[in-house]
Order: C-alpha cells, then sequence, then structure tokens
C-alpha cells in the first residue's frame, strides 16, 4: 500500500510534533524547571501517530504512564498538556495530575495512567460503551511490555475477548520493565502468544516505522469497526531515555542496545524515507519543524506564564456535583 | 403500606432506574435473571469471576457516558479489585481536574453471622472511607437500601453500597411511589433522653432491642443511624449526643481505625458536644480478629443485643460528670 502524500506528511507532522514536544519537557526537566515522574516516550512516536491517525474523537483511548505521545496523537491542546506538567491552574487537570495523568474526554483521550496494565480494564469499559452505542466507534488502549505481567492484562484480554468488544490492544514492546528484561519476565516468550490464547487476532510489527504501524493498525480498526472482535497489536520498539527522567536513576540496559535501536529512529528513519520518496524536500522539512518548534515554544509560554492553582483549590473536584 | 424484601426493594430501585435512562449497564459474575428478562443480555451482562476488570470497565463505561451497577458480591471479592477501587474509582474524578463525571453503583454484601468464616465475614468499609471519593452508603431497612440506591443512581459520582448479608431477606414497608433517601441525613430510629447509639447496618436493630430492654429498666435510649458514612451526617449525631450527654457507638466492623472511631472523634473534637457529654464515649465493635467460623466464637467477634445494652448500662451507671 502506498499512502497519499497528505497522510504521509500528516504522520511526520505528527511523530515530530511529539519528539520536540518531549525534546522540550526534558530539556526543562534537567534544567530543574519541571518536577516529578516525567516519562518520555522519545523513540516510541510512530505507535502513537500510526493507531491514532485512525481514529476521531468519538473512538477512545487510554494510555499508561508514558502518556504524552498519545496525547498529542490523539489531538490533545500542547499549551493545557505542557501547563499541567508544569502544574499550572490552566492545564488539562488543573494541575492535580500532573504528567501521568493527562486526560481530555473532550477528544476522546481517557486518560494516561500511573499504574502498570490498571489501563486495560478501563478500556474494556470504553470498548463496551463503544459496541452499546453501535455506531462503529471502537476503543484502543495502550501498555508497554511490562503490563503483559500483571494480572488485569489477562482479565481485561478475556473479557474483551468473551464479549467480542471492539478493542485494539497496542502493546508497546520496548523490551524492558524499568531495568528489568521483558525476556527474563515473560514466561511465555512471544507476548502475541498471549492474545493467541484468548483467541483474539493478533500481529506483531516493527513499531518504529510508522507507515507499518499506520497500515497494521488500519487493517485492526477496520476489523473492529465491523463488529469483529477484539485485535491485539504488539509493536517492538525501544525508549531512548531512562525508564523516567532522573539523574538518581539507574540505566541498566545495554549501551549498544540503545544505539542499534537509536539508528532505527522512528522520526528520522521517515523523513528520509519521505525526502527519497520526494513526498517533501529538506526545505518542507525545516519549515515543518520550525512551525512545530513554534508551537511547542508557545505552549511552553503559556505554560509559565499560567498561575499556579491557589492551596486551597486541592479542595476541589473529589466528588461531582 | 405493602410489605417487601430488602433484596426485592433493592432490585426495585434498579429496575425504576433503568427502565428510566437506557444509557445504564448491569455487570455482575452471577446473572441477574429477572433483570436481563426485562432489559437483555446487552446492559445485563454476566462477567467472567475478575473482579478488577469489572470493577474497572465500569469506570471506562462511566467516563464512555453511562451509568454503571457493578455488583462484587461478597465485600471480600472487592479486595481482589482494589486497585480498581483505591487507585481508579475513587481518585479519578481529581486526578483529572473534575472535567469528567464517573456515575458508578457499586454493591458488595457485608457482615457475619452466617458461618462463613474469615475471608467471607468482612465489613471493610471504614478501608473505603480512607479513599476520598468515594461515597459509601450502608442501607439497613428495606425502605431505606430502595431510596438510597435511587439516589445513588442519580448521583455521578463512584457509591459502594454495603449491604449487610442479614439484612436480605428482612420485611418492611415500601411505598409504591417513587421516592429517594437523600446522602448524608441520618435518621432518629428511636428517641430517647439518656444514651445515644450510634448504630450502622444490621447493628441498627440490635440497637433497637436493646432499647426496648433497657426502656424496661428505666433507660431512655435514643438510636440514631446515619445510613450514609460518605457523607456522614455529624449534626444530627451531635445533637442527638448534646441531648442525651452520652454516646455508644455500635459497629460490627473490627475496632480499630473504624467508622465508630472516625465518629467519636469526630463528636469529642466538637467543643459544644464535648462540654455536653456526662462520660467518655464508647464503643462496640467488632473484636480485632478476624471472624471465625465456629458459631461461639463468631457470635463472641461481633456486638449484639447483650453487648449494647451491657454498654449502655455501665455508661449510665457511671453516673452524670460532675
Amino acid at each position: 500500500m502506498v499512502l497519499d502524500r497528505q497522510t504521509q506528511i500528516e504522520l511526520f507532522t505528527t511523530m515530530l510534533t511529539i519528539r520536540r514536544f518531549e525534546e522540550r519537557v526534558a530539556s526543562e526537566f534537567y534544567a530543574g524547571n519541571i518536577i516529578g515522574f516525567i516519562h518520555s516516550y522519545i523513540g516510541q512516536e510512530a505507535i502513537a501517530t500510526g493507531v491514532c491517525k485512525h481514529f476521531t474523537t468519538k473512538d477512545r483511548i487510554v494510555s499508561h504512564h508514558r502518556g504524552h505521545g498519545h496525547c498529542i496523537a490523539k489531538g490533545a491542546d500542547m499549551k493545557r498538556m505542557m501547563a499541567e506538567i508544569h502544574g499550572r491552574k490552566t492545564g488539562y487537570c488543573k494541575g492535580k495530575g500532573g504528567s501521568m495523568h493527562i486526560a481530555d474526554f473532550s477528544i476522546g483521550m481517557l486518560g494516561a495512567d500511573g499504574i502498570v496494565a490498571a489501563g486495560l480494564p478501563i478500556a474494556t469499559g470504553a470498548a463496551l460503551a463503544a459496541k452499546l452505542e453501535d455506531e462503529g466507534n471502537v476503543a484502543a488502549v495502550f501498555f508497554g511490555d511490562g503490563a503483559c505481567q500483571e494480572g488485569e492484562f489477562h482479565e481485561a484480554l478475556n473479557l474483551a475477548g468473551i464479549w467480542k468488544l471492539p478493542l485494539l490492544f497496542v502493546c508497546e514492546n520496548n523490551h524492558y520493565g524499568v531495568n528489568t528484561a521483558a525476556s527474563y519476565s515473560l514466561a511465555a516468550g512471544d507476548i502475541t502468544r498471549m492474545p493467541e490464547a484468548y483467541h483474539i487476532p493478533n500481529r506483531v510489527v516493527h513499531g518504529n516505522d510508522v507507515e507499518a504501524v499506520y497500515e497494521a493498525a488500519g487493517e485492526a480498526i477496520g476489523r473492529l469497526r465491523r463488529g469483529e472482535g477484539p485485535y491485539f497489536l504488539e509493536c517492538e520498539t525501544y525508549r531512548w531515555h531512562k525508564h523516567f527522567l532522573s539523574n538518581a536513576l539507574e540505566d541498566l540496559r545495554p549501551r549498544e542496545e540503545l544505539d542499534a535501536w537509536a539508528k532505527r529512529c522512528p522520526v528520522m528513519a521517515y523523513e528520509a524515507k519521505l525526502l527519497k520518496q520526494g513526498a517533501l524536500t529538506r526545505a518542507d522539512t525545516e519549515r515543518i519543524d520550525g512551525e512545530i518548534l513554534d508551537r511547542v515554544e508557545q505552549a511552553y509560554q503559556f505554560a509559565l506564564d499560567s498561575p499556579y492553582p491557589a492551596p486551597e483549590d486541592a479542595l476541589e473536584d473529589v466528588y461531582s456535583s | 403500606m405493602r410489605t417487601i424484601t430488602y433484596d426485592q426493594a433493592a432490585n426495585e430501585a434498579i429496575q425504576e432506574e433503568f427502565r428510566r435512562d437506557p444509557r445504564t449497564v448491569h455487570l455482575s459474575t452471577d446473572l441477574a435473571a429477572d433483570l436481563q428478562e426485562e432489559f437483555g443480555a446487552e446492559r445485563i451482562r454476566v462477567t467472567p469471576i475478575a473482579e478488577n476488570s469489572f470493577v474497572g470497565a465500569a469506570i471506562g463505561l462511566a467516563g464512555s457516558g453511562f451509568r454503571t451497577v457493578a455488583n462484587v458480591r461478597m465485600a471480600t471479592f472487592g479486595f481482589v479489585a482494589m486497585d480498581q477501587f483505591i487507585n481508579h474509582a475513587a481518585k479519578i474524578t481529581y486526578m483529572f481536574g473534575g472535567q469528567a463525571r464517573f456515575p458508578i453503583l457499586y454493591r458488595m454484601t457485608v457482615g457475619a453471622g452466617i458461618s462463613g468464616a474469615a475471608e467471607h465475614s468482612v465489613s471493610p468499609y471504614p478501608m473505603y472511607m480512607n479513599a476520598p471519593g468515594l461515597k459509601i452508603i450502608l442501607p439497613a431497612t428495606p425502605y431505606d437500601v430502595k431510596g438510597l440506591l435511587k439516589t445513588a443512581l442519580r448521583d455521578n459520582n463512584p457509591v459502594i453500597s454495603f449491604e449487610h448479608v442479614g439484612l436480605g431477606g428482612m420485611m418492611g414497608e415500601v411505598p409504591e411511589e417513587e421516592y429517594f433517601v437523600p446522602f448524608g441525613e441520618a435518621i432518629v430510629r428511636r428517641e430517647g433522653a439518656d444514651v445515644t447509639v450510634v448504630a450502622l447496618a444490621k447493628m441498627v436493630h440490635e440497637a433497637l432491642a436493646a432499647a426496648e430492654e433497657l426502656a424496661g429498666e428505666g433507660i431512655s435510649v435514643e438510636v440514631v443511624d446515619p445510613r450514609t458514612l460518605v457523607p456522614l451526617d455529624i449534626d444530627a449525631i451531635r445533637a442527638s449526643v448534646r441531648k442525651t450527654g452520652r454516646l455508644v457507638v455500635v459497629d460490627e466492623a473490627c475496632q480499630t481505625c473504624g467508622a465508630a472511631a472516625e465518629i467519636v472523634a469526630l463528636v469529642t473534637s466538637d467543643p459544644a458536644t464535648f462540654t455536653a457529654l456526662q462520660a467518655a464515649p464508647a464503643r462496640v465493635c467488632g473484636l480485632d480478629v478476624p471472624i471465625p467460623f465456629s458459631p461461639p466464637m463468631e457470635q463472641f467477634a461481633v456486638p449484639d443485643r447483650a453487648k449494647i445494652v451491657s454498654a449502655v448500662r455501665e455508661l449510665v451507671a457511671s453516673g452524670p460528670r460532675v
């Protein structure tokens, strides 16, 4: 399948937007301007981009602790994201959530989630809602190889399997839970043996190839929209940063592994492909990059210009009215 | 007025609200046959025995605009789903800045008295009281269970209804016409002048029996049923204590860090109520042991009429404070 040029440009732009946003977040973190737990999505941009390109705001997604990329790919406002990461009142969660809990229900982004695998049961509910609404909408849940070790993962696969829910399981296999290799933690070996056991159709794709992800997700989501039940997409990838941004946390992964994966950068590889195809010129990519950097800068300034919440705002939103 | 059981009254609340609102879903590990017959298998679903999955699914449904009733059955199974209850249901409204509503009714049974042994005889609502974001109701009569569940099914927050296993077959008057019992409104089940007994769930009935017995001895007991623990009508409890000058709190849950401890603290920390006290407040609670199986030990471990009677007698015998 050859993608049309407009789709290619949009995929490239979304990936580069995530990259530039995350680079800025990392640089501000290490400059001491951001606190808390920041799980960088750099290296995995092609997955959120390739999957979410198929979605409207009526399709609902649930993300995990490394959620900035899913927010951007689903269409979230970077200003409100950056404000949330900075703990400002103008953030998506009014400063109550921070990096790990960004959500935008108005666009079908049901939230990042700091508990590994906990998003999967929640996503089964979103998928059941889509099934009951019967308008062809679907749900997707993003999670890592670490989540495949949790009981909630298996409960959710089983539930989606017996109820034939329109739920796309997107496993972002970056091969490590913090510093522990998935090859050690998973008795099943290949992750897809697990959806196989639940009779859920599945496929492994190169998660750094945005067009491969886009095509595989498109086929899977087509099945979901036709009411054929859940699908499991394993995307092989690698995170470039430590588990979370930190001067203290050690990174025990082999250096040569990171170097090898860095050569398979999803953003650079796609840029090279589009330049070679002639879909974009160097001037195009520089212009796109410049526009993205401007938007990231505006988001950052918006965060800095925004007020902190008042201390007593902590008492609001415990309950809905 | 007609008389029906506690369980029938609870079911009526769900039926009425499911007729009114088509965006409602019922999840339970056991088939709710009468509900499924009326509302169909799409909305009335049997789940696998996987509590985290359906307790969590209720959250995803809520975030997608559906109201869910998730019946966990016995509270001991609720522990299996503590990740979804505590990390998610309780916090999700707050940590997303109030941008979405999560209308969910979780139901589970509590209590001892059925020789269920340690795992199946728990009363863990105090643990959930420690997780801000959940509303907690404790219906003690057929009238209240219907009215409180009706209110829960119009509330836009996760509500947990803890229903004592010994009350399901209890008969009581329930009006045919629609009514609601609001959250945060205690009810004085019996008026009295000498001692306030605040009792929870099934202990309401034990306290009423104790009050009747004590009346024969000339001791006038006021029985207050908070009905909901979150929100808690502490004003009504304090008002009663200011009137009687004495407080006994009765709860089947273990005494340590329980609802009874919180009620005593909220009473004694209020200066006007504290100065009205004639004696130190007393608690009659479940012993701090897992509930044993064998009936003599099980009965020993939880409060009953006789234990309430002796606690009240002791309090009254201590005389007025000089």
